[in-house]
């Protein structure tokens, strides 16, 4: 459905540029696909690149980014637009930054199904509150009217994510999608976008660092470290990487049957930045 | 070090009230990391605003080290003392402003000379290099911008932090330097927590009692030795721990 290769993205700096992320090649299909890495390793600036959303003066290179028959990289801008939210749709890092907060979330919410559904108002009130149900949102009614400052972390996530389905998008990029959601409430939301990827073979992108989540939810995952990938594994597999670098992060997590003072952390190694990215 | 006896917050009027906080009683002990747990929606960022006068209508009482906050002013005094970490960092940073901008006024307005070498021990001790120093939020990716707020929180030597959240948009090996951060600098300088979060494992690693919220309401509160034995009374509890065990 997606085939990435040799993607870069970089950024002038005044020490020159900076390759954010760093030739990486790789391809999703109807599944569900898992990027993990640490912080500022470009997880998020892969998402963007793929639909090309990286602010100027950074800029994008690549061989291709195909999405069927079209090369995302070199389609017009208008072309783009029409892929953009409609047949791929991405769920950003910070979801209350990409509400409108001058407009209540209802508003928000009916005009954007509208703008892919033909139906009256009153139609497209009753699915926002089907919607917002089904991401178990409580008072729905009063959070319809709210704005979006006035809903607390985890709400703003869920109605992001009801929000970015309405398309019923191809691909669904989500960007830490449920980052402040316990895990009750995570389980919801992933078997929702579960359904759309069995149901009606849609292909999920999902950048997350909860890498339980990722092992459980997702069928491939690629692990990325200072911009490039350095290893792809089944997800069901992802406790037993062999990078030491995955090793590492496994290694850093808390764990509630175990009590210690100090944490693991990475002991970072030059040599991981150095090979070229694996290929998936 | 903080005493709250029957905070209730609200927001709005008519159809659109909403009760976030009802009768809550809190007392968290001086250098104690106090965690507080709960459903999305359930009013745990509302108590850390109440706390810091963000909140505007609330009622019952809060004291902190004996001296009783009233209506939504906080003076200098007070955030000498009591400093948040917002559960979103990009809104909590001002876009036009650099990392150097927002960690110097911050150290300026609390009266901290050497700004020079206290940026970089503060980038030091969030684990930013001094590359990131010049730079504006939309130029740091999630989890960078997370620690520049941690930074700020800490530029005032503050003895008591209000977390909300602090690492979950970090990756875990962030999310373990910080959280070896913040134990490192409890210990050393005695500082109180309260720190929210939805990660079970994180707040049991973190603190010594949790509360568990629901609807605006604290229904369980336990010590983190019985968290970890599984010894859960509240239903929504036991579940979360079977989620988190897996
Ligand atoms: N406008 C910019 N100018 C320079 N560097 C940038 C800019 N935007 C992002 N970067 C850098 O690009 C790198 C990759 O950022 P990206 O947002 O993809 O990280 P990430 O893997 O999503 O991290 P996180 O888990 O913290 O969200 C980071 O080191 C970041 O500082
Ligand atoms: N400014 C506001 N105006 C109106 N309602 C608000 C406002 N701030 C919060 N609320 C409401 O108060 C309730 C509690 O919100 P709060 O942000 O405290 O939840 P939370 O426990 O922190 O949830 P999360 O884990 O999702 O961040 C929610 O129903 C929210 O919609
Ligand atoms: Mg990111
Ligand atoms: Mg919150």
């Amino acid at each position: 459905m997606l085939s990435v290769k040799n993607l870069w993205v970089k950024f002038p700096t005044n020490k020159g540029l900076f390759d954010a992320v760093r030739g990486i090649s790789f391809s999703l299909g109807r599944e569900r696909l898992g990027i993990v890495g640490e912080s500022g390793s470009g997880k998020s600036m892969t998402g963007r690149a793929i639909l090309r959303l990286i602010r100027p003066p950074g800029f994008i290179m690549a061989e291709y980014v195909k999405f069927g028959e079209d090369n995302l990289i070199d389609l017009d801008e208008s072309k783009m637009r029409s892929i953009r939210g409609r047949r791929i749709s991405m769920v950003m890092q910070d979801p209350k930054f990409s509400l409108n907060p001058v407009m209540t979330i209802g508003a928000q919410i009916i005009e954007a199904y509208r703008q892919h559904n033909d139906v009256p108002k009153r139609v497209a009130y009753q699915k926002a509150i089907e919607m917002l149900d089904a991401v178990l949102i409580r008072d729905t009614e009063r959070v319809l009217r709210a704005y979006p400052h006035e809903v607390s972390g985890g709400m703003g996530q869920r109605i992001m994510i009801a929000m970015m389905l309405i398309p019923n998008p191809d691909i669904l990029i989500a960007d830490e999608p449920t980052s402040a959601l316990d895990v009750s409430v995570q389980k919801q939301v992933m078997s929702i976008l579960d359904g759309l990827v069995t149901r009606r073979g849609m292909g999920l992108i999902l950048i997350s660092h909860d890498l339980n989540l990722v092992s459980q939810f997702c069928d491939r995952v690629l692990i990325m470290y200072a911009g490039r990938i350095v290893e792809v594994c089944d997800a069901g597999a992802l406790h037993q990487a062999r990078h030491p670098y995955t090793q590492g992060l496994l290694n850093s997590l808390p764990r509630l049957t175990e009590k210690t003072r100090h944490l693991s952390v990475l002991q970072r190694d030059p040599a991981w930045a150095q090979p070229d990215s694996v290929t998936s | 070090m903080l005493n709250v006896t029957k905070l209730n917050v609200w927001f709005g009027h008519g159809r659109d009230r909403v009760d976030a906080v009802k009768s809550v009683d809190l007392t968290v002990e001086k250098g104690e990391s106090f965690g507080l747990v709960g459903e999305s929606g359930s009013g745990k960022s509302t108590i850390l605003r109440a706390i810091t006068g963000l909140a505007p209508h609330w009622s019952g009482a809060m004291v902190i080290d004996g001296s009783k906050i009233v209506g939504t002013s906080r003076d200098r005094v007070f955030f000498r003392k009591v400093q948040m970490v917002f559960q979103d960092p990009y809104a909590s940073l001002h876009p036009r402003h650099t990392v150097d901008q927002v960690l110097s006024e911050t150290l300026y307005l609390h009266g901290i000379t050497d700004i020079e070498s206290n940026i970089l021990r503060l980038l030091d001790n969030v684990g930013l290099t001094a590359r990131f120093r010049f730079r504006y939020p939309h130029q740091l990716s999630g989890g960078q911008r997370q620690r520049v707020a941690i930074a700020r929180a800490l530029a005032g030597r503050p003895d008591m932090l209000l977390l909300d959240e602090p690492t979950s948009a970090l990756d875990v090996s962030v999310q373990a330097e910080i959280l070896n951060l913040l134990t490192d600098l409890r210990n050393e300088r005695h500082l109180t927590y309260i720190m929210v979060s939805h990660n079970l494992a994180v707040v049991a690693h973190m603190c010594d009692r949790v509360a568990v919220m629901r609807h605006g309401e604290i229904v369980e509160l336990i010590k983190v030795d019985q968290l970890r034995l599984g010894h859960a009374h509240h239903p929504y509890v036991k579940e979360l721990l079977e989620s988190t065990y897996g």
